[in-house]
């Protein structure tokens, strides 16, 4: 095995991801009393939500204080904690023996390195959710996401003019950063009717930190002048070498375009995003138990101590369902806590237990309460065109895909996928994986099942790797 | 302090960043959007998920192709190109 060092590294728990869940469950852990490794593709600690530039002080964030504070902690806690940057976990499986009952397998900028512990602690978080629509291929067209990791990250606006449109609050914080940096946005296209949010007052109450972080990026709104659409999305964008403009259109509650409603727009960029999907491959690697969550997405399933329903495999963050930063924290702290006990630590604090227990359950109402407010609903499969992309690696469309349907007989989404190869490129379905289980659901006239998405969910290989390093790999494997 | 800059080059053409920057951040902020033609239809693409999420952004960096221009952070003499299909042309006959 040339890749490997002479001996593996030996935890008691590997915590897969440095973002707010990880970073908190690390902390929580090795306070306890446990050795942690802290295993994350990043180069800094942060992961999306936080993600920061050398020497950046937090200007462009929220929550910047407690970040600080568990990043403090990772180095002062350096002894029991540590923290393995630009690794890209593609495996996880079982290890050797009981002293590494579970084995790491990522990519390092050296070479491969494999990484033992007693238990793990998946806190690998979500992306965005996308829906084509056509002209969503063109340069110009970003994710959400990727708008806000290009200002937060690098300090880099990535248009001039920008539309912003999908579903969710993200589309309001991406606006007030974009607005705040300098650019023009020329308004917000909310899908859904967030009026509906006033209908969970209590989930609501027992929020105000998110509700002030809401509010702060509705008073930049304001101030900045972006007009605010809801019932309202970017149908189509167009442009020749790269997006000039979009179609922006009403809908009804199902999503359908009202006619007659459609609108042009100039814009030399747009950001779109439907809420988030989580990052399930590890956890589906391992066979977790999954289900669908109130958003739609596939979700990890954990129990009150954040365990997954296999023995010593704990879930946190947006894993087990988005809800956003705070409470990815609260549960990365009792995946810490619970994770250590189990792999015999002397010092678990009950009474903090007991109060981030209360936290999570407040903060997960007002997840729920955001998700009932921003579903998607199934009429955006009739914005699409037949020469609409589905998959953008493979260049698979929605043709193809109806193709696949009527004419080869395909009934559920990993069928589509082995027939007309949605979701077979480099990102293994990440991007298109949701809108092809939706899709095909649609054409059958029923509801998305958690069959749907887990058919196309599965990646036994999470990250690109050479072929030399998976040969030099044991035969186990 | 501005974070000090560094030079590369994109396509034979000489570009400055910031360090830490992206592959793909600094081209964007030079105005680059299209860095690589799909195998298929010769479509132009860039950054889609800007998170390693996507692999759209593909880009050849010093000889090797199939590069996340939105993960990799950019170097001091870096020679990036425009990946044409898979970045490996020199493969097929």
């Amino acid at each position: 095995m040339p890749n490997y060092p002479a001996d593996q590294d030996r935890y008691d728990i590997a915590v897969v991801g440095a973002g707010p869940a990880g970073l908190a469950a690390a902390a929580s852990a090795a306070r306890a009393g446990a050795r942690v490794a802290l295993i994350d593709a990043g180069a800094r600690p942060g992961g999306q939500y936080w993600r920061n530039r050398p020497g950046d002080t937090g200007k462009l964030h929220h929550g910047w204080r407690i970040f600080t504070a568990l990043r403090d902690e990772l180095h002062r806690r350096a002894d029991r904690i540590a923290h393995l940057t630009q690794h890209s976990v593609w495996h996880v499986g079982p290890g050797d023996d009981e002293s590494m009952r579970w084995q790491v397998h990522a990519a390092t900028p050296d070479g491969q390195r494999r990484v033992g512990a007693s238990a793990l602690i998946i806190a690998t978080g979500a992306y965005d959710r996308q829906i084509p629509f056509p002209g969503w291929t063109l340069p110009g067209v970003y994710a959400a996401g990727a708008v806000q990791a290009l200002l937060k990250g690098n300090g880099v606006l990535a248009g001039r003019r920008f539309v912003v449109g999908g579903t969710g609050p993200f589309l309001l914080a991406v606006a007030a950063g974009l607005a705040d940096a300098g650019a023009d946005v020329a308004g917000v296209f909310e899908a859904g009717s967030p009026a509906g949010f006033a209908r969970a007052p209590l989930a609501v109450a027992r929020n105000a930190a998110k509700m002030s972080e809401g509010v702060h990026y509705t008073a930049t709104m304001l101030r900045r002048r972006i007009p605010y659409h809801t019932r309202a999305a970017i149908t189509a964008a167009h442009g020749e070498s790269q997006v000039s403009g979009v179609t922006v259109a009403k809908l009804d509650r199902n999503w359908n375009i009202i006619a007659g409603s459609e609108n042009r727009i100039d814009c030399d960029t747009v950001a779109v995003g439907y809420g988030f999907t989580p990052q399930l491959e590890l956890a589906l690697q391992l066979d977790c138990d999954t289900h669908l969550d109130v958003d739609g997405s596939l979700v990890a399933t954990a129990d009150a101590g954040q365990r997954s329903s296999v023995d010593n495999v704990y879930l946190a963050g947006e894993v087990c369902g988005v809800a956003g930063a705070a409470a990815s924290v609260t549960e990365g702290h009792i995946a810490g806590l619970h994770a250590a006990a189990a792999v015999g630590a002397h010092s678990v604090d009950a009474s903090a237990l007991r109060r981030l227990t209360r936290q999570r359950s407040a903060l997960r109402s007002f997840a729920t309460a955001m998700h009932t407010t921003f579903p998607v609903a199934s009429g955006w499969t009739t914005w699409l065109d037949d020469d609409t992309t589905v998959c953008r690696c493979e260049e698979i469309t929605v043709g193809d895909v109806d193709d696949a349907i009527t004419e080869l007989g395909a009934i559920d989404a990993r069928a589509v996928k082995l027939y007309a190869r949605p979701g077979m490129g480099m990102c293994q379905g990440r991007v298109c994986g949701y809108a092809t289980g939706c899709l095909v659901a649609a054409r059958a006239d029923r509801p998305t099942s958690a069959d749907d998405l887990r058919g196309v969910a599965r990646r036994p290989i999470a990250q690109p790797v050479p072929l030399g390093d998976l040969a030099s790999e044991d035969s186990r494997f | 302090m501005k974070a000090p800059e560094i030079e590369f080059t994109f396509d034979g053409t000489t570009v400055t960043a910031e360090h830490g920057q992206s592959v793909a951040a600094a081209l964007i902020a030079d105005g680059q959007r299209t860095w690589r033609h799909t195998r298929i239809g010769g479509a132009p693409r860039g950054v889609f998920c800007g998170i390693g999420i996507c692999f759209d952004c593909l880009i050849t960096i010093n000889g090797r192709p199939n590069q996340r221009a939105c993960l990799i952070e950019v170097r001091q003499g870096d020679v990036i190109a425009t990946q044409e299909g898979t970045g490996h042309a020199e493969l097929s006959c």
